[in-house]
């Protein structure tokens, strides 16, 4: 990941802002120039929340390189109520606790150690409520 | 639109092959095919390949493969739709010479794996790099939490999941081009190491190296030079969100169902017609999700109607007679125009162990990613 990149997605990332189109009120995170629902093109500036719902998820024993010393992790896909969804890691618990349905509360974690150009990246991550 | 035919076919063993460049591997699978066709002349040229870049560093290779297989000036097009590469450069092949553009148009997959050393991070590409990858989300892990909502949705078992690869490895072990021929049982299936639950390594297709060829012409021309005919009655493609998490139902695969829908519309076929068919079966879980999108079963029964056998050699849709991507091998951009051979094979009755019996009219559905693309092909034997 390039510090070009990290920096280009940090409001995103690191805030979780995402946006509202104006046309249909579908809720978009991250951001997007058009909407995939309606094909409206003005949106609102809408903040996620940062709670959420497990819809699925899978304890990963081999990973990419980046991640080899990680494992095992949870991937889940976690919904928030406004509808949006989002893929990350649900850490800092026994993988036996984890299960569809259960609440997690996102928090701002290191994502992906020094890459090639020796940047960190940060986001969110989700932690059981 | 003119009608189109196979005249050729070829395809390198599929397996980890060491001593083979991506260029060695795209020729001897081309040669084999214009072997086969008994025609040396090439009008144009298509080679899907999902990630020359990533995998062996090189981009580049529709003219690097052309100068290599001695196709001096020919056009040429390297195609990319990840894992579905080599099936949309066949459908492009068709699309070339239906439109009375070519006549005789060489149609390839191929991708050399073994030389990289991180392939999982290369395969990950294929998902949403900034909202999947990023994050940790392999491809293993992406179809688990496919397999996961569809265990909770439908009750499908574990036990399902694995009989997809007992039943493709026992195809295998009868095609003498697949990287794993020999059977496993069920219970070496659930038993070996988890890769990203509940997908463990045996219901994951491997890395491997391959490529494969097939040469299109007008139907016209095949009919006079081959005893068996076969041609291409209809083409489906179909895109879906690149991030699995957008899909408002991740137990479905839309962009199948949609290829597919379209392909039958193109050939006016139901899904009643088809006698034997290759699946993309990257995961156990795709094999099982797709033939449920090709409507083959009712949404959700896939687990039992593998389990009853139907999918067998024998059974009411012989499904992966090659052994599937599990046994048979996935050099990724390769693996669309593999299977299309297979059903190419089962069609001209060259099938051997694994024929299907009077197989008249077959189905080929190749898939991108997590399923946001997809292409599927009819086939059948001309009269
Ligand atoms: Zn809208």
């Amino acid at each position: 990941m390039s510090t070009q990149k990290i920096w280009r997605e940090r409001i995103g990332r690191y805030r979780l802002i995402g946006q509202k189109c104006k046309g249909c009120g579908k809720v978009l995170f991250p951001k997007r120039l058009i909407c995939p629902e309606c094909g409206g093109r003005d949106f609102d500036e809408e903040q996620m929340p940062d709670v959420g719902k497990i819809v699925t998820y899978t304890t990963v024993y081999v990973g990419p390189k980046f991640l080899e010393l990680d494992t095992p992790y949870i991937i889940a896909v976690i919904e928030f109520n406004n509808g949006v969804r989002v893929t990350t890691q649900v850490v800092d618990v026994d993988p036996k606790e984890v299960s569809t349905g259960k609440e997690v509360k996102l928090v701002y974690r290191k994502l992906q150690a020094e890459g090639k150009t020796g940047v960190i990246a940060y986001g969110y991550k989700a932690q059981l409520v | 639109m003119r009608e189109v035919g196979i005249i050729g076919a070829g395809l390198t063993r599929f397996k980890e092959h060491w001593d083979s460049s991506l260029r060695d591997l795209f020729v001897e699978a081309a040669l084999k095919a214009i072997d086969d066709a008994e025609t040396p002349e090439i009008d144009s040229m298509y080679v899907g390949c999902m990630s020359s870049g990533l995998f062996v560093g090189q981009e580049h290779i529709g003219p690097l493969l052309a100068d290599y297989l001695g196709l001096k000036n020919v056009p040429t097009v390297r195609v990319e739709s990840a894992c579905a590469s080599g099936a949309l450069a066949l459908r492009l092949g068709f699309m070339e010479i239906a439109s009375g553009m070519s006549d005789i148009v060489l149609v390839s997959g191929v991708e050399k794996m073994t030389d990289c050393d991180d392939p999982t991070s290369a395969l990950a590409a294929a998902a949403d790099i900034e909202n999947e990858a990023f994050f940790g989300a392999t491809f293993p892990a992406l179809y688990a939490l496919i397999a996961r909502a569809h265990m909770d949705r439908y009750g499908t078992t574990r036990e399902q999941l694995a009989a997809v690869s007992v039943k493709n490895h026992k195809n295998g072990a009868k095609n003498p081009d697949a990287q794993f021929q020999r059977e496993v049982s069920l219970e070496t299936v659930l038993n070996s190491f988890m890769v990203a639950d509940p997908l463990t390594l045996l219901q994951c297709s491997p890395i491997t190296d391959g490529a494969a060829a097939i040469i299109l012409v007008p139907l016209d021309m095949v009919k006079k030079m081959k005893d068996r005919v076969v041609k291409i009655t209809g083409s489906g493609v179909a895109s879906d969100t690149i991030a699995l998490h957008s899909r408002k139902d991740i137990t479905s695969l839309e962009a199948v169902r949609l290829a597919g829908e379209r392909a039958y519309k193109m050939a006016g076929r139901k899904p009643e017609d088809i006698d034997v068919c290759e699946v993309h079966d990257c995961f156990s879980i795709a094999e099982l999700i797709v033939v449920e999108e090709l409507g083959f079963v009712e949404k959700g029964n896939s687990g039992r109607f593998i389990e009853e056998g139907n999918t067998e050699i024998g059974g009411r849709i012989p499904v992966n007679t090659s052994g599937g991507l599990k046994a048979k091998g996935h050099p990724v951009g390769a693996s669309g125009i593999a299977q299309v051979i297979e059903i190419y094979k089962q069609l001209i009755g060259n099938a051997e162990e694994r024929q299907v019996k009077n197989a008249r009219i077959g189905m080929a559905q190749n898939m991108g990613g997590t399923g946001a693309s997809s292409v599927v092909h009819i086939m059948e034997v001309a009269e």
